[in-house]
Formats: C-alpha cells, structure tokens, sequence
C-alpha cells in the first residue's frame, strides 16, 4: 500500500500550468530523488503529497494520519522566538503531547544529530548545517512514516551537504521511512535514493524513473563506483533530453 | 568625537543666541535669552513637572485605550478577508484626518467639564492607525513555511495564533508601538490645546497660559519639557522594543 500517491494530477497557478499531468507513487521504506530544473513544479508536487494543496484536477490519496508526514523546507524554517529544543519539540507540542514528554523526544531527537549542545540555543546562534541538523530532527520527532525533503541542502557548502546526506541515510535506516528528495544535483540523488524520478521544464511532467544500484545505506567509497557513475550519466542524458524539445 | 558633536553644536547656538539677546536688547517677551529659560524653569519646575506628568499620564491611558482596540480589530482583519476590507478605509480615514480638526468635536462628546477625558480620547485616536496598522502586517507576516509547518501537524487556529502568529507579528506591532508611543504625546497635547481652559492640568496650558501673559521664557521652559517627555517616551519605548526582540531571537 503506498504511503501517498498521486494520480493524473495537475497543478494550475491561474492561467500558468505548474504541473502537467503527473502519476507517483511513495512506498514505505523507499527513498524516492525528484531532480528537474528549477520552477519545474518540484515543490508543488511535494506540497501536494504532503497534503498542503489540492490539484487542480486528479486526485491525491494519502493513507497517513496527522504526524506520520514530516517535512524539511529549503531553509530551516525555525522559528526564531524558540530555543532549537522547543522547535523540534513543536509537532509534539501542536499534537497535545505533554511538554515534559516532548522535551524529552525532542532532546533524543537532538541527540541523535548530534545537537545535544545546541538544545538551549536560539537558532540565529546556530550554524547553517546546524540549522538544517535542527529542521531533519523536528521533522522525525514524530517518527514519520513518510519523510519530505524539499532541497533541503540547496544553500550550504559542499562539505556540510556531504555530511547531512550520510546523516540522512543513517537516520532514514533506523526507522526506515518513505523519503521523498527533492533536489537539483545529480549526485545527491542517486547517492540517496533508490530510484530518481527526472521532471521536465515548467510545466513539470515525470520523464524518467531510473532505478540506482546497489543497496542503502551506501558502502564507502560509493560515489566513485563505475555503476555510480554510470547511474549519473543516465540521469543526466534525461535531463538532457527534456531540456531539447523532440 | 562624534558622539559630542551634538552637544558642541547645541552648546554654540544657545551661547550665539544668549550673546545676541544681551548685544541687541531684544525685548524678553519677543526672544528670552536661554539663561532666563533656565531661570523660569527652575522657577516653575514643580508646577511643569506635575503638568508633564499629567500629560504623560493622558499619553499612555489613550496609549493604552488604542491598544485594546486596535489588537483585537487587528487579529479580527488578519483572520478574515472581509473583515480586513471593511475596516482598512476607516482606519485610514481616521489617520488622515487632523487630530486638530477632531478635537472640537470630542471635546464636544466628552463634555466641556470631562476636558481629560477628551484627551485622552484624542491621544487614543492618533495612536490607534500605527499600533493596528502594525498589529495587522505582523499578524500576517509570518514564515508561509511555518504556516505550512503548521498546516502540516492539523494545528488548531487558537496554537496558530498563539504559537506563530503572534510571536511573528510582534516585531512589527513592537515598531507600531514605537510610533504610536510618540504621537499619543502629540495627540494629548494638542487636545489640551483645543481642551484647555477648565480643570486642564497638562504642559499645553502652561504654555497657552505663560503666552497669555506674555511670560515667554516660561513658554520656552515648558516646551524644553515637553521635548524632553517625548525623548523620554521614545527611549523607554524603544528600549522595551530591543529587549523584547532580543527575547524573541530577532535581533543578533
């Protein structure tokens, strides 16, 4: 049973098609890279598998309760007026959990991406990995079945992005939640996914869906693998393909 | 140095100022020299301190009057389109339109012998537009991904309101306060103005009073007060502002 699917949607902002028909299905424990150009529809179409918009026309069905969808956006998206802990502590929060039961989850939580120190920090003290550390434990504080990532590594260094992604994979193979990806780089996705969905310029349509090798969590030295490789070249041919109009 | 600059250029106009009203023998009653604006303000400083006090007292309680009105017209426009439209235009009417011009009229609805109340009405009047005005972009001003965050966990409209809202909107309500703060000081006095004969206790009358009688280095030395009231307000005011936005992670 998929965790969240759509079928034939579109999205339309006004006159303007964001979303040209698209059909998709999330499954549990898959990791699933959503790559296009930028404008192409990304986020809508994340947005509409988290619930937060209806399509314009199709449908989008959702067998998830309230909480079992955690999301990141592209910034971290804390809230400035509250310390890291009681921001991760908030899906609890907002769900009536008792405040003493959601400190302690979200301290675990903390813990987990290794933000312990940072707990009592107000989040313009906090680095902009640390930030983003933040943002993925509020996001899984609620043990999500589903997990929607929106970019969420777009405006940091290289170095840090690395070291999220394989903070990513280890949490994602402790609970083993769907995960959505959405992302610009190639390598990020097929490094963390197992299949890459290729979208077409605005308005976005599903063009490929490419299987990647091999198992996750990734073994080391992964990304200079031939089938590595090989696996980013197809993507980008796709993606190539979309961009010159047949 | 920079920081005596002020003083410097202050302390030579009033010493030109005080060597030309002795040079030329300009008449007290046209121009006082600053040394007899000093001396009328020691002179009558009990009677201008109580009388900026009790301006003071006009500023805030209509101060205070607006903020209740306006918060909750605001957090009724921030949750409803509607209501939004329909009370934009009144609420620009009512900053548009002179204070000056309004005052006889409340003067009128308040009573001729109820002269503090109409002040006190007034000052609410000037202050209502900045504090409603910033209570409403901040209410909805908040991170459209917080909201969606909040979308996302179903919260309810009261933990919104509570939890995000009013957290984004005060930054702005706080810059709103500071403006209000300012012409509530404004909007008393020149109700005092409109207001003031009867029991009027406020810096307005000192003035009118003094220039009755021609006293004019203590027009001079009320007016020294009253400037120093609005600094005052404006520093406290602003320093609230800092520390709350310091408390709310806005400021680094």
């Amino acid at each position: 049973m998929a965790l969240a699917a759509l079928e034939a949607a579109t999205v339309t902002y006004g006159p303007i098609p964001a979303v040209d028909p698209v059909s998709l299905e999330l499954e549990p424990g898959r990791i699933t890279a959503l790559i296009g150009p930028s404008g192409c529809g990304k986020s809508t179409v994340l947005r509409l598998l988290a619930g937060l918009q209806a399509p314009t026309t199709g449908t989008v069905s959702r067998t998830l309760g309230s909480g079992e969808t955690g999301m990141v956006f592209q910034a971290p998206t804390l809230a400035p007026w509250l310390s890291t802990l009681a921001n991760v502590a908030l899906p609890l929060s907002l769900a009536g959990h008792p405040a003493d039961q959601a400190r302690a989850a979200a301290q675990a939580e903390l813990a987990r991406v290794g933000l312990t120190q940072a707990a009592d920090l107000k989040p313009h003290q906090l680095s902009g990995g640390m930030a983003m550390r933040a943002a993925l434990a509020r996001a899984l504080v609620t043990r999500p079945r589903l997990l929607l990532l929106d970019e969420p590594f777009a405006a940091l260094d290289a170095l840090t992005r690395r070291g999220l992604i394989d903070d990513v994979l280890a949490l994602w193979s402790a609970t083993r939640p769907g995960v959505l990806f959405v992302t610009h780089d190639v390598e990020e996705a097929v490094f963390l996914a197992h299949r890459v969905l290729v979208m077409s310029p605005a308005p976005g349509r599903l063009i490929a869906e490419i299987p990647t090798p091999a198992d996750l969590p990734r073994p080391s030295g992964f990304r200079t693998t031939a089938p590595f490789r090989a696996c980013v070249e197809h993507v980008l041919s796709a993606i190539d393909d979309a961009a010159v109009p047949a | 140095m920079t920081r005596l600059a002020p003083i410097l250029f202050g302390l030579s106009v009033l010493a030109i100022w005080e060597a030309a009203c002795r040079l030329l023998a300009v008449p007290p009653y046209l121009l006082p020299a600053p040394s007899a604006v000093i001396a009328a303000l020691i002179e009558r400083w009990p009677l201008l301190l109580s009388a900026a006090g009790h301006t003071l007292m006009m500023a805030l309680g209509g101060l205070a009057i607006a903020a209740v009105i306006a918060a909750p017209l605001a957090m009724l426009a921030a949750t409803s389109r509607w209501a939004a439209a329909a009370l934009r235009p009144f609420a620009v009417t009512v900053q548009v339109t002179p204070v000056v011009a309004i005052a006889p009229l409340i003067v009128i609805w308040a009573g001729l012998d109820n002269s503090e109340r109409a002040v006190m009405a007034l000052a609410a009047v000037v202050a209502f537009f900045p504090l409603f005005s910033g209570f409403l972009t901040g209410l909805t001003s908040a991170d459209p991904d917080l909201e969606r965050l909040f979308d996302l966990y179903q919260a309810r409209p009261l933990d919104r309101l509570i939890r995000l809202r009013l957290p984004s909107a005060a930054p702005f309500a706080l810059e709103g306060l500071s403006v209000a703060a300012g012409q509530a000081v404004i909007g008393a006095v020149v109700a005092e103005f409109v207001a003031g004969s009867g029991q009027s206790q406020g810096l307005a009358w000192r003035i009118l009073e003094a220039g009755n009688r021609l006293r004019t280095a203590e027009m001079f030395a009320a007016l020294v007060v009253l400037a120093v009231l609005g600094l005052l307000v404006h520093a406290v005011v602003d320093w609230t502002k800092r520390q709350s936005l310091r408390a709310l992670g806005g400021l680094r």
